[in-house]
């Protein structure tokens, strides 16, 4: 891991201290580096809301206001899910921190589950991540426990969706991993049917630091509209690959240097269901949401893929497709259906048998498909990567469609596809 | 006014909604309903009911939409 610091941010971030080698940080270090566990409560969620702190798992919702929702509710009877699913397969960012910086991670639970009145803590983490649970196990063992409170580690399945908050409910609650219907959302109704904050581990480790050095300190870095540091997955064609500290003034560019000697090919950004970004646009970016939003872009879960410069857009996304239509819960007929149509069509497409598809078929599906037709944002996702892959490889398809599959799309893009539709949901 | 909305996990793309009330249904290729989300009058009321109380598996159900006037 090359650490790129933060611009502008006094340390400690998250990943300062001893290297964040996958080996758990002792408590001896973290508790002479950082002090003990400070205050939880009203005035904790007031700081945090000060701090602009926003959920570090995907859907960036302000933290505050979901703390907020829950201690409301609780009456001293919540509970809380960590959640470490991290289901993406090209995310390694929650994995690091929990291998890494378990302590930092239990401080934030210990601080979430106090101050919205939680006694229930459930530490879900993927079950690809045995390091991870590794850590934390020890890690709650070295504590003694967690501040009084119950603890449970709960294996995560190695499932795309697993980590969607209502997912990780019922797997809690002893069913599959599978998004439900909301309303009710798990603030309002969640694990044994209580008031649940559902917080990714990385949120929770900031909410650590916030709560220690303040919400001034946290907006030393980054933007106002995306205040403090956050953890991004580099990987692909690029030098430096691995788990890196950014914050919202850092270069993209810089970030995702291609290999001495080659050139920049197009930017998967925000994972799967993220966008795919020219490699000449992608320089200039920054890490600030509002920069992004602007250009139709969001970050997501922090996950930025670079294809060679030679590589098929046409036959990366079909791949991504393939799987994310394999990861679908076949819950909802739109997402279980359409998705598997749409990924038959590309996979035609990629492989240069698209004669044989109606011409403005992938528009007409997308456009049916559109617009939150399941229960979850699986298919939304799906369809926005599309879209995203339409736009930025126009030419490819094109050229796919008229003369057939390019020599690249036969080129293995090195693209993760998890453990494949036959995984278990539990 | 009323918005008529689906619970895409109970659906199972039974389509009658489709046919008795296409002022706001239509399906998709694989059979499910797409709802149009434009609020609708009690002049619809008795298609979005006959709708509702057709759908063999439940999976309709009537939203009331405030609509303040500017």
């Amino acid at each position: 891991m090359i650490p790129i610091a933060p611009r502008g941010m006094r340390p400690p971030w998250l990943l300062s201290g001893p290297d964040a080698n996958w080996r758990p940080e002792p408590l001896s270090s973290h508790a002479a580096r950082l002090g003990p566990v400070p205050a939880s409560g009203r005035r904790l969620i007031e700081e945090i809301e000060k701090a602009g702190l926003r959920g570090r798992g995907g859907a960036g919702f302000p933290v505050a206001v979901k703390w907020k929702a829950v201690a409301d509710r609780s009456h001293g009877r919540a509970a809380l899910i960590v959640n470490g699913a991290e289901g993406e397969p090209l995310s390694l960012k929650d994995h690091l921190l929990l291998a890494s910086r378990p302590h930092l991670v239990l401080d934030g639970a210990q601080l979430a589950a106090q101050s919205v009145g939680a006694r229930e803590v459930y530490l879900y983490v993927g079950r690809h991540h045995p390091a991870a649970m590794r850590s934390l196990e020890q890690a709650v063992r070295e504590r003694g426990g967690l501040a009084g409170l119950d603890v449970e580690l709960v294996e995560a399945p190695v499932r795309f969706v697993a980590g969607e908050e209502t997912a990780a409910v019922r797997l809690v609650n002893g069913g599959e991993a599978k998004p439900t219907g909301v309303p009710p959302r798990p603030f309002e109704q969640g694990v044994k049917g209580r008031p649940t904050l559902v917080n990714n581990v990385e949120t929770l480790a900031q909410a650590a630091l916030i709560a220690r050095y303040g919400s001034e300190w946290f907006r030393s870095a980054g933007t106002a509209e995306t205040p403090g540091t956050m953890l991004v997955t580099v990987a692909g064609q690029v030098a430096a690959p691995g788990v890196h500290e950014v914050d919202a003034t850092t270069r993209i560019g810089d970030v995702i240097a291609p290999k001495p000697g080659h050139t920049r090919g197009p930017l998967l950004l925000g994972g799967y269901f993220g966008s795919w970004v020219r490699g000449s646009d992608a320089a200039e970016l920054t890490f600030d949401s509002a920069q992004l939003a602007g250009r139709g872009l969001k970050l997501g879960a922090g996950v930025l893929f670079t294809l060679a410069a030679g590589d098929c857009g046409v036959a990366a996304t079909a791949r991504i497709v393939g799987y994310l239509a394999g990861e679908s819960a076949r819950q909802c007929g739109p997402c279980q259906f359409g998705l598997a149509d749409l990924s038959r069509l590309l996979s035609l497409l990629a492989e240069g048998r698209g004669r044989s598809v109606k011409a403005g078929q992938l528009e007409r599906w997308i456009g049916q498909l559109s617009g939150g037709r399941g229960a979850c944002h699986h298919p939304d996702g799906a369809l926005g990567l599309i879209r995203s892959a339409i736009a930025v490889f126009s030419d490819d398809f094109e050229a796919h469609l008229r003369r057939g599959a390019c020599a690249a799309a036969f080129h293995d893009t090195g693209l993760p596809v998890g453990l494949g539709p036959q995984a278990p949901w539990r | 006014m009323n918005r008529l909305r689906v619970s895409p996990i109970r659906c199972t793309g039974h389509g009658y909604c489709a046919e008795l009330f296409p002022e706001r249904v239509e399906l998709d290729d694989w059979g499910y309903p797409i709802i149009d989300p434009t609020p609708f009058d009690s002049d619809l009321l008795p298609e979005a009911k006959r709708a509702l109380a057709q759908c063999p598996v439940l999976a309709l159900r009537l939203e009331k939409v405030n609509t303040r006037k500017r």
